[in-house]
């Protein structure tokens, strides 16, 4: 296990440094620099503005700057809000996204799987069908149309929740954009879930403990789940990084300060340190939630073995 | 005891409800984050606005933008209109109770036009035409010899390379603020934070989270401070202006950023008095890349320019008080008058007539159409315009024009514009001061956004002539001319002039029915009780 662990981590090196290489050319390669604007700068502020942020030096100096920046979590100067460093803009940012992320997932986790087992043990009869309208319509309603919905309902109509704001993340502001960002992942996980638990109950060992005489819930609680979660957790690493670092969509509807926001004016404005750190901390993660979901399979799953 | 608790409880909960709300507060939605509270380094309208509230310039402006006296109180003009003196009031101070000086304003002059400050707004202190500023910025001169100066603690005196007409307009603008030279050396870049920030406008920083709001507070210290209304105002970036009309619609912001056009006839149905409608110093036009055949011929240029029914697009396709505009300088810049060049005077239908017979002579027919590219910056209210007017060109001249439209994101457009990679590209320019060499300029050789490589020496010379000429009504005179030929040359094509449509909550009062640079100061607005 911990030998699994550490080639992970070693693997995981180079994988963040080809990540790194990548984004760094692609962000440099955009046409037009962090300073492209419609007023006329004179060449020898520019040459001090350049000059300010390295950006007059070759680019594969840039790049070795920029590795530096990396290994030492210093990530220097926002190109484009020039009061703050990429790291207070960062670390103020990431607290929301993971607060909103964090209960979105669980809200998720919970009702996406309770939905899953209801759907599955009532296969095919009106229950069945009920969770999984309700499924599909998750699937298939966007985010950017649900939040605006919610927002019309809850904050302009019955007035009973804020339009938007965070306000230091008090539980008014962050009901809505959670119900608003779980719904398609409530909606992925109980398909998921489901399919993989009818399959499960229909393997030998379920019908050898039925045999046995065994009541149903104890069933499903003790042999059918552990197994029939396998496929939601491996699905669940990806989703929560997609759920903490990026939904800009809910962050611009509901105006909140998360990470979301500062990826999409990173790259318009070609704040390349705020893109390439911001790129760095989502494939990190990345690696770190396929890991942790390697490592829950050994627990959950007594065949995997490393 | 139970009851009392609830009691209690309900009480507070009341309290709370109702602050929220009572007493002089306003939330103003304000589109994006700023780049910076630095007035000496900001860019862009949205930290304009709140800097406006922060700072105080030499000149200042009332409720509908005329030039009234900010940190000076009076000021004299030399014979030769090239040196400025300055009286600051006395009871300028700073938010921190120090006096505003005139050294302050000299350190905030040099710091801004220094190129190591590395300003992206440093080319402003070239308009002004200070003494050796251009020269400064080009690094050819030192910083100590910009022709600012402090003569004692309360007088400034500024001299200029050329008397420049519009100088006393342009230190009105927040560029020009005097920075905290104590407090920006003692923290350097963290200067800004809400702990550290000085400032000399009525109001003061109080709270700052990125990409969510602004809380400034009412500044105690600032000499006009009694006739300062609101306490407390929030900026609010909200990029997306359907969020925006949300919160509005909840409650939870008072004054928008900008209405959704598409929702203007709606909303001046449901709510006509909350519709607020601002004409602009602005022009929404189109670029014809003049180094490209066939652009560089005037009667393409011309074909193309009456072949737009102006009426059509800013009435029916734009709809939110835009004007036609068939010049390049807007009817609403103080003191001027656009003229009104002979197409203007004639039908749609004898424009149309003309187009075709221009392009017949250039031997662009139906046969032979001219294909081009027409380039805007990714919008779905610049796509919409594009497509009228592609259509309009498609339909007046039956084939003979066919109009590709392409889209880039904005920092690839502005680099292909400058590049000269395009044929026909939208454009807008929103005027820096409220003077129509603010626009004109544009067009001048040289300049940055003369995209359409247009050179006529007769334009800038006309256009060197008015800078140094003083008499206001000489000066338009020569402006007319220079926008007429713009009408004659058609290095562009004006399509419209730009308003500002908001709504504002019926609550808020003082928003004033004119202010053609839209710069709205919160302290001239105030809660109705």
């Amino acid at each position: 296990m911990l030998k699994f662990i550490i080639k992970r981590i070693l693997v995981a090196i180079p994988t963040l440094l080809i990540l790194i290489s990548i984004s760094f050319i692609l962000v440099h390669s955009a046409p037009g620099s962090p300073f492209t604007d419609d007023r006329d700068i004179s060449p020898a502020v520019m040459k001090n503005i350049e000059a300010k942020y390295h950006l007059d030096r070759p680019l594969y100096v840039q790049y070795v700057y920029y590795l530096k920046d990396v290994v030492t979590w210093d990530f220097g100067p926002s190109f484009k809000y020039k009061d703050f460093s990429i790291n207070e803009l960062v670390n103020a940012s990431f607290g929301v996204s993971v607060k909103i992320g964090f209960w979105a997932f669980v809200l998720a986790m919970g009702i996406g799987v309770s939905c899953g087992i209801v759907g599955a043990l009532n296969q095919n009869t009106k229950i069945d069908y009920a969770v999984m309208s309700f499924a599909m319509v998750g699937v298939a309603i966007p985010n950017f149309v649900l939040g605006p919905i919610l927002v019309v309902l809850f904050a302009i109509y019955f007035k009973v929740l804020p339009a938007g704001g965070w306000n230091g993340g008090g539980i008014e502001y962050v009901i809505l954009p959670v119900i608003a960002m779980s719904f398609r992942y409530i909606a992925s996980i109980a398909r998921i879930m489901r399919a993989s638990m009818i399959e499960v109950l229909n393997s030998n060992f379920i019908r050898t403990a039925k045999a046995k005489g065994m009541a149903n819930s104890y069933i499903i609680l003790h042999h059918a789940l552990r197994p029939s979660i396998l496929p939601v957790v491996s699905y669940m690493g990806p989703a929560f990084v997609g759920i903490v670092t990026g939904s800009v969509v809910i962050e611009t509807i509901f105006g909140l300060p998360g990470i979301g926001q500062l990826f999409v004016n990173g790259a318009l404005n070609r704040d390349y340190n705020m893109v390439l750190t911001l790129t760095i901390i989502v494939g990190g993660l990345m690696i770190l939630f396929n890991t942790i979901v390697d490592i829950l399979y050994v627990v959950i799953d007594p065949k995997i073995k490393y | 005891m139970k009851f009392n608790k609830l009691a209690n409880a309900a009480l507070a909960a009341f309290l709370l409800a109702t602050t929220a709300y009572a007493g002089q507060e306003l939330v103003r939605g304000n589109f994006a984050e700023p780049a910076t509270l630095d007035a000496t380094l900001g860019e862009g309208v949205p930290g304009s606005n709140i800097m406006r509230d922060l700072y105080e310039t030499l000149m200042s402006e009332d409720g509908e933008g005329n030039l009234m006296p900010g940190q000076a109180e009076s000021y004299t003009i030399s014979d030769d209109k090239t040196v400025y003196t300055f009286k600051i009031r006395d009871n300028a101070n700073w938010s921190n109770g120090e006096p505003v000086t005139a050294q302050d304003f000299e350190y905030s002059f040099k710091r801004g036009v220094d190129p190591k400050t590395a300003a992206r707004y440093s080319w402003y202190f070239k308009i002004l035409g200070i003494k050796n500023g251009a020269d400064i910025l080009a690094g050819k001169k030192p910083v100590d010899s910009l022709g600012v100066k402090a003569l004692d603690a309360k007088t400034l005196q500024i001299t200029l390379g050329q008397p420049i007409p519009y100088f006393l307009i342009g230190i009105s603008h927040v560029t020009t603020s005097p920075v905290p030279q104590k407090t920006i050396e003692k923290y350097g870049k963290k200067w800004t934070n809400p702990a550290n920030i000085v400032t000399n406008g009525p109001y003061k920083l109080s709270e700052w989270v990125v990409n969510e709001k602004i809380v400034l507070v009412k500044n105690d210290n600032y000499y006009a401070k009694d006739s300062v209304k609101i306490d407390k105002v929030t900026f609010v970036p909200i990029p997306e202006q359907s969020t925006e009309l949300n919160r509005y619609k909840a409650g939870e912001i008072d004054y928008l950023y900008e209405l959704p056009k598409n929702q203007y006839k709606n909303l001046v149905k449901t709510v006509p008095d909350e519709v607020k409608v601002l004409g602009r110093v602005g022009t929404y036009y189109y670029y014809l890349n003049m180094k490209k055949k066939p652009f560089d011929d005037v009667r393409v240029r011309k074909a193309l320019s009456y072949g737009v029914n102006r009426k059509v697009l800013a009435e029916k396709v734009l709809g939110t008080g835009e004007i036609p505009a068939y010049t390049f300088v807007p009817n609403i810049v103080s003191g001027y008058t656009a003229p009104i060049p002979a197409y203007q005077t004639w039908t749609q239908k004898e424009r149309e007539a003309k187009a075709v017979k221009l392009l017949t002579e250039v031997g662009i027919t139906p046969s032979n159409p001219l294909k081009f590219e027409l380039l805007y910056n990714t919008s779905e209210q610049h796509k919409r315009n594009a497509l009228a007017i592609a259509s309009m060109w498609k339909k007046v001249f039956k084939g003979a024009v066919v109009v590709t439209l392409k889209n880039q994101e904005w920092k690839t457009y502005l680099e292909e514009k400058k590049a000269g990679n395009y044929q026909v590209a939208r454009a807008g320019w929103i005027g820096d001061y409220n003077e129509a060499s603010t626009m004109l300029d544009l067009l001048t050789v040289g300049h940055s956004s003369n995209n359409s490589f247009y050179n006529n020496p007769k334009y800038d010379k006309l256009m060197n002539e008015a800078r140094v000429t003083s008499d206001d009504v000489k000066r338009n005179k020569l402006y007319q001319e220079v926008d007429l030929m713009v009408a004659e040359d058609m290095p562009v094509i004006p399509l419209f002039q730009y308003s500002n449509a908001r709504l504002v909550k019926p609550r808020v009062g003082g928003y004033p029915k004119v202010n053609p640079l839209g710069a709205i100061y919160t302290k001239h607005l105030y809660i109705k009780n």
